[in-house]
């Protein structure tokens, strides 16, 4: 299990910083979000990967081994601030475009 | 005066009053600013400054014959620093000098500012300057000190710009400013250095440990620091060209600045600190030798001052110089001598500079040139200056010959073996004569010779009563104290005089004859030498230049300036060029590359070995799913660039498999969040995509070699973040989880927080105050966004209709029975059916994820963002026009509510005794329901939910409404050429 979600952790982020370090606003966007998925992995992944123990308690405590609840209590709020963030970024994108015309992330042409 | 005996006797919570009432009286007079009476703020400054003068007076007889009043308070006891007040002798002359003579300055005020400055304003910075000195005398801790001497820099940087739309006075505040805050600067490190040595920031143990400080290694980088910051203060050489730019202030402010305060500030603390510092010959060499440059270019500059402010000007340059060298001498005498200075110089120039401000006042220049004859026109205030200017000058009889006598006495006497101390009787001389010239100048030109002609202002007069009274008072002083000095400032003196030198304090006596000596003749060689030269260059000096000769043009303000452009001009200029960058793309770049390596240093530093990656016991399922949400993300990173919608698609799917995760992995709230996070987020991308510029179909073929090397090289750093990330997260992934605060969380959720849902437990009652902030930020960016929205202008090209809706519109146009737009309503109509009946069955759910958020998973953050693809879900299937008509959602209210339900629980605790956020639980009994659990901890949910339902709509709405606005500005732009 932890090698995939290793794996995968690490493509996502490949894949996420090489988006934002290139010109268009839209692939910034994109990027950040993959971005966002990896590292949201990484801090969930932090408490240790377990199948099946959700820290939901049966009883009065904590009975046997359960989920860390910590990271997930984090990752949670992560992933909602994550989405505002995403519609901050996706506005102010879309006002750079309408104000200079250009999608690029410095509102100019392109270098060649 | 021993036998001033008043019969009160002063607490030390006196010591704080007075401290804290011109900081009192300054924020009162900010509440009159509205006022258009120019007389009561000048009577709530008087009444400030009297009240601080009257406790002053009355606390005397607790500080005769070195006794010291004490006040201390715990500041942060564990750094060394007090809210320490100390009153002694040398203090209280201080305290008396400032509130007096700010007593006074505050009358003369009332009559020199004109009806259109802002007056209240004035009175303000003024209070809180007079505050801030005394801080400077009184404070017994030397950070506390050292707070109240940046406190001056700034309230008298207030004080000089406050003509504010004068460009000089604005430049001379702002070199005031630098250099004095460079100086306090300094003066910080010196004294940190002290502390440092001493083991301790009390002024007393400092002052008792002379001997410690003076041999240790430290001492001398200590003293340049310390000086650094006194000379700058107290305009000294080579920092000196501060103070005459300074004068573009109002004169009452440069009567209080340069003669009883700001200035003073620097010699003030010299003397206080010289039983710690003084005697070394580091001590005497700095000093001495910027105090001697200072005494003689000063009154040499005075001379050829055309602006009587500016004359003053020097010879106050002039005058601190002649105290920093009687305390750069280090004998006992001569610092009675400098302490003496200081309380004469204060009285006469105080004088002065208010005259100098009638003068102005009444003829509208202050230039020497046009100036003459004035004594026929105001016989009072010219008797008045010429007395003050005698006792400028050295004239006996007043008190500037006392002192001016004591320093020539000590000038003769050797001290430190040296070319400094063979020059000083002729130094001394020579500086006496200046200023006996540049006195009588001031004297002559101004009030003598024929009537003025031409001047801004016809037939000037005698000022009003009372802006003359605090001239008088003052010349008083000087004659009181220059005839019968021993019965009217000999006690005082004495007094201050022992706080500073206390066992070494020496015989010294106040007589004004003490026979045909040496001091006597230099005197007389002085005042002959003074009239002969003035008497000399008398012609010249009517018609020349502003400015002493050949080094006119050599100005420090103008070196000041050069610097100062070299340096935050031109100098911030080319580091910017050469280091900065405006574009987003390297920025992001040293962004990346930094966090790598910040991240790789520590594990190379520790060595890190990575472990050898184990593939056996992988689930292949789960192992499948990933192989998917790998190819997606490579297709993602492809596709952003060519085909934007395939690459929002693909993200999606990345989310959806980033859910599965969180399901497989024991996380259910991670996995409910994951994915109604993952609907917002696309239908919030598609809106916008609408604005983006058409895609780019082809494959860019023509690609330069230096954009292939910038590819290039974004990969490799791309796949090296990767590759460390995946290497990370395993190592943490595999290791043991360390039993932190996971456990107590576990063991006490439902005990302390009555939830079985322990995440959100977390979120709720644990760690509510971190979930407040974050609902917090939320709120804020869908306001930005919201705010950001409304003036948006989309592109040209966007503006059109896109082709999709044109080719649904020609066909209903082609069609008779068809009207406009029926395609687009027909439009998946079924699912868009289903989509409205769906409207209180997602609402019913949405009550039902957060009623079981406690103890299952759920909670406000789902259920609010459930709650809001209800309403996107309507906006969706009958369209903005459609929604809008039936249900009226009030976004913002619902923010406003959930933040203020959220706080208010939190705030609820209080009143129960219990610190912010404090939860309690039980289970309430609902008939039909049953048992429902009902912790305080749910009203704080609900908050969050009402701030997530209302934020995601905002953000939603906003960005849809922008459609809708199109079509308005496309009306609009359509309907003006009609109109023209």
């Amino acid at each position: 299990m932890e090698i995939i979600l290793s794996i995968a952790i690490g493509v996502m982020t490949s894949c996420g910083v090489w988006l934002i370090l290139r010109p268009r606003t839209y692939q910034v966007i994109i990027g950040l979000s993959l971005l966002s998925y990896a590292v949201n992995l990484f801090i969930f992944g932090v408490g240790g990967v377990k199948t099946n123990v959700p820290p939901i308690l049966s009883g009065n405590g904590a009975d046997g081994v359960l989920a860390d609840p910590v990271p997930q209590a984090l990752v949670l709020t992560a992933i909602v601030i994550g989405f505002a963030t995403t519609a901050l970024f996706l506005v102010v994108l879309l006002a750079s475009r309408g104000l200079t015309g250009t999608d690029h992330v410095d509102g100019r042409g392109d270098k060649r | 005066m021993k036998g001033w005996d008043i019969g009160i006797t002063l607490a030390p919570h006196f010591l704080v009053l007075l401290l804290a009432l011109p900081f009192i009286g300054s924020l009162l007079s900010v509440l009159l600013l509205n006022t258009a009476s120019t007389v009561l703020p000048s009577r709530l400054a008087s009444l400030v400054a009297f009240g601080c003068l009257l406790i002053a007076v009355l606390a005397y007889p607790q500080v005769t014959d070195g006794n010291v009043l004490r006040y201390n308070l715990d500041w942060i006891p564990q750094l060394g620093l007090n809210f320490s007040l100390r009153l002694d002798g040398f203090a209280w002359m201080f305290c008396v000098l400032i509130t007096g003579i700010g007593f006074l300055v505050t009358v003369y005020a009332r009559y020199y500012m004109s009806e259109d400055d802002p007056v209240p304003r004035f009175f303000s910075f003024f209070l809180a300057f007079m505050g801030a000195m005394l801080g400077i005398v009184l404070s017994g801790n030397v950070i506390l000190l050292s707070i109240f001497w940046e406190l001056t820099s700034i309230s008298s940087f207030l004080l000089i710009s406050y003509w504010n739309n004068s460009a000089a006075a604005r430049d001379g505040a702002r070199m005031a400013l630098t250099i004095t805050g460079i100086g306090g600067f300094c003066l910080l490190i010196g004294l940190l250095l002290i502390g440092n040595i001493v083991g301790s920031y009390d002024l007393d143990k400092i002052l008792a440990s002379g001997d410690l400080i003076r041999g240790h290694s430290l001492y001398l980088p200590a003293l340049v620091f310390i000086l650094l910051g006194t000379l700058t203060k107290s305009a000294q050489f080579p920092f000196h060209f501060w103070l005459p730019n300074a004068m573009a202030a109002p004169t009452p402010v440069s009567a209080y600045l340069h003669s009883a305060t700001m200035v003073k500030a620097g010699v003030f603390l010299l003397a206080r600190l010289s039983p710690a510092l003084s005697g070394t010959y580091e001590w005497f060499f700095i000093l001495g030798a910027a105090g001697i440059i200072t005494l003689l270019i000063g009154a040499f500059f005075a001379i050829f001052q055309q602006d009587l402010k500016g004359l003053l000007a020097y010879s106050t340059i002039s005058h601190l110089g002649l105290i920093t060298t009687l305390l750069s001498l280090g004998s006992p005498l001569a610092t009675v001598a400098a302490i003496f200075h200081m309380l004469n110089h204060a009285t006469f120039k105080a004088s002065l500079f208010m005259a100098a401000g009638i003068i102005d006042h009444e003829t509208g220049t202050r230039d020497m040139r046009r100036l003459s004859g004035l004594f026929r026109y105001m016989p009072y205030t010219a008797t008045l200056a010429m007395v003050a200017s005698a006792a400028m000058a050295g004239v006996p009889l007043l008190n500037g010959f006392l002192s001016k006598e004591m320093f020539f006495a000590e000038a003769i006497e050797t001290h430190a073996d040296s070319v400094l101390d063979i020059a000083l009787p002729y130094v001394a001389t020579l500086a006496g004569a200046f200023s006996v010239a540049y006195s009588l100048r001031f004297i002559h030109t101004v009030f003598f010779g024929p009537s003025p002609t031409n001047l801004p202002k016809d037939t000037p007069h005698e000022p009003p009563r009372w802006m003359r009274f605090p001239i008088e008072l003052l010349v008083v002083i000087c004659l009181v104290v220059g005839i019968a000095p021993a019965f009217s400032v000999g006690p005082f003196l004495h007094t201050a005089v022992v706080s500073v030198l206390g066992t070494q304090t020496p015989e010294y006596s106040l007589a004004i004859w003490h026979g045909f000596n040496l001091p006597l003749i230099m005197s007389l060689i002085a005042l002959v030498g003074g009239a002969a030269l003035y008497f000399v260059l008398r012609h010249y000096l009517a018609t020349c230049e502003d400015g002493p000769p050949l080094i006119r043009r050599l100005r420090g303000q103008r070196i000041f300036e050069r610097i100062l452009v070299e340096v935050s001009w031109r100098w911030a200029r080319m580091a910017e060029q050469r280091l900065g960058t405006r574009n987003l793309q390297p920025q992001l770049r040293w962004v990346v590359v930094t966090g790598f390596l910040a991240g790789l240093l520590p594990l190379w530093l520790s060595g890190f070995e990575p472990r050898t990656f184990v593939f056996s016991g992988v689930d292949k399922v789960f192992a499948g799913i990933w192989l998917v949400g790998i190819c997606l993300a490579l297709g993602t990173a492809f596709l952003a660039k060519y085909h934007r919608l395939a690459a929002l698609v693909m993200l999606g799917g990345i989310g959806l498999i980033v859910c599965i995760t969180f399901v497989w992995l024991s996380a259910p709230d991670l996995a409910i969040t994951q994915l109604l996070v993952e609907i917002v987020t696309t239908v919030l991308i598609l809106l916008g995509l609408r604005w983006l510029p058409k895609r780019t179909e082809k494959m860019d073929e023509s690609v330069t070699f230096r954009a292939r090397f910038r590819r290039f090289r974004d990969l490799l750093i791309a796949i090296i973040c990767g590759v460390g990330m995946t290497f990370i997260a395993y190592a943490v992934m595999t290791m043991p989880v360390p039993d932190a605060i996971a456990t107590y969380f576990l063991e006490n959720a439902y005990t302390e927080g009555g939830g079985r849902n322990v995440v959100n437990v977390i979120l709720v009652d644990f760690r509510g105050f971190d979930t407040l902030g974050e609902i917090t930020v939320l709120g804020i960016v869908a306001l930005t966004v919201f705010a950001l929205l409304r003036r948006f202008r989309p592109a040209p090209d966007t503006m059109v209709m896109p082709e999709q809706q044109r080719i649904q519109n020609r066909f209903d146009e082609e069609r008779p029975e068809r009207n406009a737009g029926d395609t687009v309503r027909e439009y998946l109509l079924v699912p868009s059916v289903i989509m409205q009946w769906m409207f209180p069955v997602i609402i019913t759910f949405a009550v039902y994820i957060f009623m079981r958020g406690h103890d299952l998973p759920g909670g406000g953050f789902s259920a609010g963002l459930t709650l809001s693809i209800a309403f996107l879900l309507q906006y969706l299937a009958g369209g903005t026009r459609w929604a809008e008509d039936r249900i009226r959602i009030l976004p913002l209210w619902w923010m406003g509510f959930g933040l203020l339900i959220a706080t208010l629980t939190g705030i609820g605790a209080w009143f129960l005794g219990y610190p912010f956020l404090t939860s309690h639980s039980q289970y309430l009994t609902l008939p039909l329901i049953g048992k429902v659990p009902a912790a305080t901890a749910l009203l704080f949910d609900l908050g969050v939910f009402l701030l997530v339902v209302g934020s995601t709509v905002l953000i939603l709405v906003a960005l849809a409404h922008q459609s809708i606005r199109i079509n308005r500005i496309r009306t609009v732009e359509a309907d003006k050429p009609k109109e023209s």
